[in-house]
């Protein structure tokens, strides 16, 4: 039999992956040819690959040469297999030929090629998962694994289009992109130029019909039912009927939480906001939020839980912040502290204990944690050049030092890391450098210091990592940053400071040293744990009884995946260490970027002002929650969620269950007489009750959240199709439809308030109370969907639960906010108009005069110098203008290298 | 799409899947074909019916399909050539709603697909509902090919 495949042609992946097997019993023979020649002779149109068998008949489907190549070996045919492949006939591959043209074609990126196909991804992710078999169509690799892996593989190899939400996709992939005749495959069609070797074959295919007046959107569009077994509708029956009776035992209050041998001890830290600032939306999602969500469904699950935070409150800023409003430290660190603790009271967060850093505790914790690291040979000593700014008469820290980045010649790098291109930077490697405060420059200046000998416990870490990350929830991109810290290789780190404000370091010479944040914010966990409770080495000195989960944005990751665990592995005093690193990517404000050290962005307390309450930011914040890619605050975006999500989805379908059964059945819940139809919805609603819990324990908070909005849109559905209002006028088996229908959808609200809590904790109260849901109900959730409000309860008065945000509202907002961020950083390219038309004009004709400038020099082939200059110039001003007229930096400098 | 709940096993989605589990169902697994290479064939067109023939197929789209067919039916009698399978029966009931609109002309151009169509209509028990189609045996337009 003779095979033809043609340069760049997708469907030769799958054929050659699969043609090993029919290895040794028929010869094959490989023909290239151009993608446009007819090789079968009765279709019209050119396709290949095509299988030409010894009879002399054509096989002209990519799917049909690979099931040929399987049923040549032995392989039986199966239903599971069947479906699986019309379906990538049928919903597949016009979702893939779009997205690939969009990519290969067209040169379109990110969401703009991912759209299309993101539901099928989602599919086949949600069938590994709820199969839990690692492939598609049994226990073994098969047919239907190589056709769609064939077909997806040109897509998904580039990682940016495989969403790392879907973890059982991601896995599957990985599975058979390592094997060899997969590899091999990939290697023949692709060449190593990845999607871009399809395009001279592609160029040459009419564009996919499913282009044609099909618009793409990016909104997760109404999910198709999956379709239900038998057994799963037993199943979900079942637990529904067992009604309360099926919920777990409600865990006693303690005081305080400690960790109890043989029970799920869940301890839950959020990286401690730093006291001097006051937080931004950004910092609230990178940790607090989050972190609060998971304690809360932790102790739905009736976990032993215990989350803690508190502000890290050392440091040289802390001292500049008390210069300049002519307070002490301490005193800074009190209003700060109360303003934070405010914040998070407001948006509230459920800290078992909220502290702070500066206590005896953390000095003691510290100090003994340096004692034995020291005793152990750890520590080095050496001297340090350091920056010291004359005018301010002190050192200067990290972040009190500006200038131009060493690696990537970004200008406002800090000293301590490049806001650019994220390389660590010793402080006196910039150039340029400038003192934050006076602006003035900085002289080096040398000084004793001490130092965590990190590459003497290199071996213990990564050990330690090994150990830990198999199986474990740490994201990706806190493994991906801790491995490259690892690759790099790790360095001797400072972790001493000539300041005062600090923790003092216990050592002869050190007096006037205190420690570095590096090596004691870490530890303000402990201490902060300490001042809760005199028992915290049960937590904290207790790894095989306690999971720790801490939450952080990215940047902090080397601080918990590496420094901290050095720290406390050379201690050897069993501390408990991070079991789950859950990191965050970044929050950017509107179009800009959102920036502590930059001051742009809505912050904590100004979020009160705006009349929205705590827990619509809540809703919003966590459904924008950067999990896996960098999202953006939007406020078009947070009003059409708040609309379209919660008034008109969520909203309306608990509002209309409620007021069904005050109106039609004075207020209590009428018999219910499952039909089958109701039975397939509360096996829907069960199932994705399952897929809320599987993704918050791997803690996916936002595609949790997503569960929550889909079944309140099977409700909506169900009630719309249902028509009690209609049936509540009709004969007695109408009444008793409508009763059914309303005692059905008010228990799915019922589920919805407790899976909400976690995410909209006074929202959720309120609908507890207008149903009078039964308290045991209210504080825990079970695995299945029971009936917690069975025929006969009363409940409340039901009133609605959300407001419409307006556009004037919300337009009003954004001009508060943005005339806010062009005050508070005057410098930002956050996108802001910072300067009237007239200047702009001006800029923009001072463009042009330069502009000639440079070509008659050019032109005059004047001196290379001269004309470097005049060119420097002209950029200067091009970026004036770029800033002028509120575009960002970064698309200026994007245009430049093309 | 159809979805079949069976009675022992996870439901089914698709058309041809829940066609080709009815026929094992029925003790008729010849219908799927024998060999390896009949089976593929089956598959491949059964493939063919619901890519290229169901859907929002346009006028030319079909043209297209009716010219192919015509083509690779010359020296067939069945879509595997000499035996009877799904194939023949799932692409004769996708294509019924267009056949029965062709004009007495057409039925001619494509005079290989004709004779196949009117073969399997007339095959016991496939018909079901559907009307019989009228083909004329003797040949109106000589030119028509």
């Amino acid at each position: 039999m003779r095979l033809f495949v043609s340069e760049g042609a997708p469907g030769s992946l799958p054929v050659l992956a699969a043609a090993g097997r029919a290895q040794g019993r028929a010869e094959l023979l490989v023909s290239t040819v151009g993608p446009e020649e007819c090789v079968v002779p009765f279709l019209t149109r050119p396709r290949v690959p095509v299988l030409q068998l010894d009879s002399g008949n054509y096989l002209f489907s990519t799917s049909a040469i690979c099931r040929y190549f399987f049923l040549l070996s032995g392989w039986e045919q199966d239903d599971l297999t069947n479906q699986w492949l019309e379906w990538e006939a049928t919903e597949l591959q016009p979702a893939l030929s779009t997205a690939l043209y969009y990519l290969v074609v067209q040169g379109k990126k990110g969401e703009d090629v991912l759209g299309p196909v993101r539901r099928a991804l989602m599919h086949i992710d949600h069938s590994l998962s709820r199969r839990s078999s690692p492939f598609l169509a049994g226990e073994t690799e098969s047919l239907a694994d190589i056709v769609l892996w064939g077909a997806l593989y040109p897509l998904l190899q580039d990682p940016s289009y495989l969403p790392e939400e879907l973890g059982a996709l991601h896995s599957w992939f990985q599975t058979l992109s390592s094997q060899e005749p997969c590899q091999r495959a990939a290697e023949t069609v692709l060449k190593q130029q990845g999607v871009l070797a399809l395009r001279p074959y592609l160029q040459k295919q009419p564009q996919p019909c499913s282009l044609e007046g099909r618009v793409v959107s990016n909104e997760p569009e109404e999910e198709e039912l999956a379709t239900l077994s038998e057994e799963e509708i037993a199943v979900a029956v079942a637990a529904w009927e067992k009604g309360l009776e099926g919920l777990p035992p409600l865990r006693p209050q303690q005081n305080p939480v400690l960790p109890v041998a043989g029970e799920r001890n869940v301890l839950i830290t959020s990286a401690l906001p730093y006291v001097n600032n006051v937080p931004h939306l950004g910092n609230i999602i990178g940790c607090v939020l989050s972190a609060d969500v998971f304690a809360r469904y932790c102790r739905l699950r009736q976990w032993n839980t215990l989350y803690l935070c508190g502000t890290d409150e050392y440091g040289t800023a802390t001292e500049t912040k008390a210069l300049e409003e002519g307070l002490t430290p301490q005193e800074i660190c009190d209003k700060y502290h109360a303003v934070h603790a405010d914040i998070y009271r407001w948006f509230n967060i459920s800290f078992d204990f909220f502290g702070r850093t500066t206590t005896a505790q953390q000095t003691k914790i510290t100090q003994d944690i340096f004692q034995r690291l020291l005793a152990r040979g750890f520590v080095l000593q050496d001297t340090v050049e350091q920056l010291r700014c004359e005018q301010c008469a002190r050192f200067l820290a990290d972040r009190f030092v500006e200038g131009v980045c060493p690696f990537c010649g970004y200008e406002e790098a800090r000293g301590d890391q490049c806001d650019k291109c994220g390389k660590l930077i010793n402080a006196i490697e910039l150039k340029k450098p400038q003192c934050k405060v006076c602006r003035s420059c900085p002289v080096v200046r040398s000084s004793q210091h001490l130092f965590l000998d990190l590459p003497k416990l290199g071996t213990r870490v990564e050990e330690w990592l090994e150990r830990t990350l198999p199986g474990s929830d740490w994201t990706p991109n806190a493994r991906f940053i801790t491995r490259s810290w690892l690759r790099d290789g790790l360095k001797p780190r400072c972790i001493t400071r000539d300041l005062k404000w600090g923790t003092p370091v216990p050592l002869e010479g050190f007096e006037d040293k205190v420690f570095y944040v590096w090596f004691d914010a870490t530890i303000g966990y402990l201490s902060i744990t300490a001042n809760y409770t005199d028992q915290w080495e049960k937590w904290w000195k207790n790894p095989e009884q306690v999971s720790l989960y801490q939450f952080m944005a990215k940047d902090n990751v080397p601080f918990h995946g590496i420094v901290f665990p050095s720290s406390a592995l050379g201690a050897e005093d069993n501390y408990t260490l991070v079991s789950h690193l859950i990191a965050t990517e970044y929050l950017n404000y509107e179009d800009g970027k959102f920036s502590k050290s930059r001051g742009v962005g809505v912050f904590g307390d100004m979020a009160q002002d705006t009349g929205i309450p705590a827990d619509i930011w809540r809703f919003y914040l966590l459904y924008i929650r950067p999990e896996g890619q960098d999202s953006a605050f939007s406020w078009t975006d947070m009003l059409f969620k708040n609309n379209s999500e919660l008034l008109n989805n969520l909203g309306n379908f608990i509002n209309r269950a409620g007021m069904f059964v005050s109106k039609f059945f004075g207020g209590f819940v009428p018999e219910m007489l499952l039909t089958s139809d109701d039975q397939r919805l509360l096996t829907h609603v069960a199932l994705e009750l399952q897929h809320y819990h599987q993704l918050l324990e791997k803690v996916r908070i936002r595609d949790a959240l997503r569960s929550i909005l889909t079944i309140s849109r099977h409700g909506n559905q169900y009630i719309q199709v249902n028509e009690p209002w209609k049936r509540i006028k009709g004969g007695e088996a109408d009444r008793q439809r409508a009763g059914t229908v309303t005692g059905l959808a008010v228990n799915i609200a019922a589920l919805l308030s407790v899976m909400l809590q976690p995410y909209m904790p006074t929202v959720s109260a309120a609908i507890q109370a207008q149903l009078q849901l039964p308290p045991p109900a209210c504080r825990a959730l079970p695995t299945g969907f029971l009936c917690t409000l069975p025929a006969g309860h009363q409940i409340g008065t039901v009133s609605p639960l959300f407001q419409k945000l307006e556009n004037d509202q919300i337009e009003s907002l954004k001009q508060r906010f943005s005339g806010g961020q062009a005050k508070a950083s005057p410098k930002t390219a956050a996108g802001l108009t910072a300067a009237g038309p007239q200047q702009v004009q001006a800029l923009m004709e001072d463009v042009a005069k330069q502009g000639d400038t440079v070509r008659e020099l050019k032109a005059q082939k004047a001196d290379k110098n001269q004309i470097a200059a005049e060119v420097a110039k002209l950029l200067d001003l091009k970026k004036q203008l770029a800033l002028a007229e509120g575009r960002p930096l970064e698309t200026l400098k994007g245009k430049k290298k093309k | 799409i159809p979805v079949l709940q069976t009675n022992n096993g996870p439901s089914l989605t698709g058309l041809t899947t829940i066609a080709a589990h009815l026929v094992k169902q029925a003790d008729k697994e010849y219908l799927l074909g024998s060999t390896p290479e009949e089976k593929a064939v089956v598959q491949q067109w059964l493939e063919y019916r619901v890519t290229r023939v169901d859907g929002r197929s346009s006028k030319d789209d079909i043209r297209a399909v009716l010219k192919d067919l015509n083509s690779y039916l010359e020296d067939k009698v069945y879509l595997t050539g000499y035996n009877f399978t799904l194939a023949d029966i799932l692409l004769y009931y996708g294509l019924h709603r267009f056949i029965v609109d062709l004009t007495v002309q057409e039925k001619e151009k494509y005079l290989n697909v004709s004779r196949w169509f009117c073969h399997i209509q007339h095959c016991p028990g496939i018909r079901q509902h559907l009307s019989s189609v009228v083909f004329i045996k003797n040949r109106l337009y000589t030119n028509s090919q």
